[in-house]
């Protein structure tokens, strides 16, 4: 087992260069090591100047997404030992503006976020003196898989839609629309499928699929989205079928 | 004077633009483009489809010619190409199905492969049929 390995880190300092470089450094490596710890010794102890956004260590807070040898990953969650013997290639997420380093600039999707309504919308609120609105174990079962999501931006990073048609809303907010369509709770689905049904919404997605691929919290976007045009189908059909039916 | 370079507090993003040889950069993508391909073979079998039927209309003679035409070397070939498409696109699109189709039964999610196992019974006995519609004469 080696004692060292080499880390190859993405560099980009706006007040310097006007692209992003390289820059090599040699870790420790210990079995344990996942490439957050690695950046964080180097954050410690030998160069303060890089910059990349972390918080929990444990795959929840969803802020060290980064592309490890090429793929994105959620570098507080994959280990040195697996890219030996190196060098191991750390990168900011695809598609994203570059800040600095490895920080990305996440305004886009926050926005297309909000479009979709990720909360619970309803036709009229109940008081809440007639308490919670009341579900069983089955109905969360269906969507919960989706509710899954920590918006840390690897299906972003992977889907090559979002690279080529910036406007589409993307992986995460289709999935997360999806997840609050299948709450019994929830009443906003046709609200929402006329946002998701526009230009840039649902039909962008070709299926590659990817997104489930590099999700560390297994949500399956691809599938979210492929059920949510099954849906979306359906529903056109109905309204061609009963115009009156739909309303 | 010449422009600021860069300007303190404010933010110069980097933007990297999408190479044209993305679909290459792993094999997931250059499989999606190629599932992406088969839409041509699959038009192309149903012009070739439309030809037939025009031959079939125009007569005996031409329909002959047709059939003369479509066992050169070079339709074979493409033929050839044209079926391994298209049977990569129907083998891609019945692996994908259950990712859209969530089937509950009981309150249970049907596993993926029964969903997957019934698109190929279908073929194969929707296949069946057309042999056997066919073949009956013979």
């Amino acid at each position: 087992m080696p004692s060292t390995v080499a880390l190859t880190v993405a560099r980009y300092r706006p007040e310097q260069e006007s692209e992003p470089t390289v820059q090599t450094y040699e870790v420790p490596f210990r079995k344990d090591w996942v490439v957050l710890d690695a950046l964080n010794h180097v954050k410690d102890n030998v160069d303060g100047s890089l910059a990349f956004r972390w918080s929990c260590r444990m795959g929840v807070c969803g802020s060290c997404g980064m592309k490890v040898n090429g793929t994105p990953k959620l570098t507080c969650a994959t280990f040195l030992s697996d890219y030996l013997p190196g060098p191991i290639r750390v990168e900011p997420l695809d598609y994203f503006p570059v800040i600095r380093d490895l920080v990305v600039d996440l305004t886009d999707f926050v926005r297309k976020l909000k479009q979709v309504k990720p909360w619970i919308l309803r036709k009229e609120e109940k008081p809440p003196a007639e308490g919670e609105y009341l579900q069983t174990p089955d109905q969360l079962e269906t969507y919960k898989q989706f509710s899954m999501c920590i918006n840390c931006m690897l299906c972003y990073s992977a889907c090559p839609i979002y690279g080529l048609e910036p406007g589409f809303i993307g992986p995460a907010a289709i999935a997360l629309a999806q997840r609050y369509n299948m709450d019994s709770r929830d009443q906003g689905a046709a609200e929402r499928l006329k946002i998701l049904s526009e230009h840039d919404g649902l039909w962008q997605c070709t299926f590659v699929g990817e997104c489930t691929k590099v999700c560390p919290k297994h949500v399956d976007p691809a599938g979210a989205i492929q059920q949510y045009k099954l849906s979306a189908a359906t529903h056109w059909v109905k309204s061609l079928l009963l115009p009156w039916g739909t309303r | 004077m010449s422009e600021p370079h860069y300007t303190l507090y404010h933010p110069r993003w980097y933007r990297r633009r999408v190479s044209v040889w993305w679909w290459l950069q792993n094999r997931s993508y250059t499989g999606f483009v190629l599932r992406e391909l088969t839409s041509v073979f699959v038009a192309f079998f149903a012009v070739v489809y439309l030809w037939q039927l025009h031959a079939v209309a125009q007569g005996p003679d031409a329909y002959a010619q047709f059939l003369a035409r479509l066992r050169t070397p070079r339709f074979l070939a493409l033929d050839t190409v044209t079926f391994l498409f298209v049977l990569f696109h129907a083998i891609t699109w019945f692996n994908l199905t259950p990712k859209a189709m969530v089937v509950r039964l009981r309150g249970k999610r049907v596993p993926d492969w029964v969903i997957v196992a019934q698109n190929y019974a279908a073929w194969l006995v929707l296949s069946g049929l057309v042999a056997f519609v066919l073949l009956r004469g013979r």
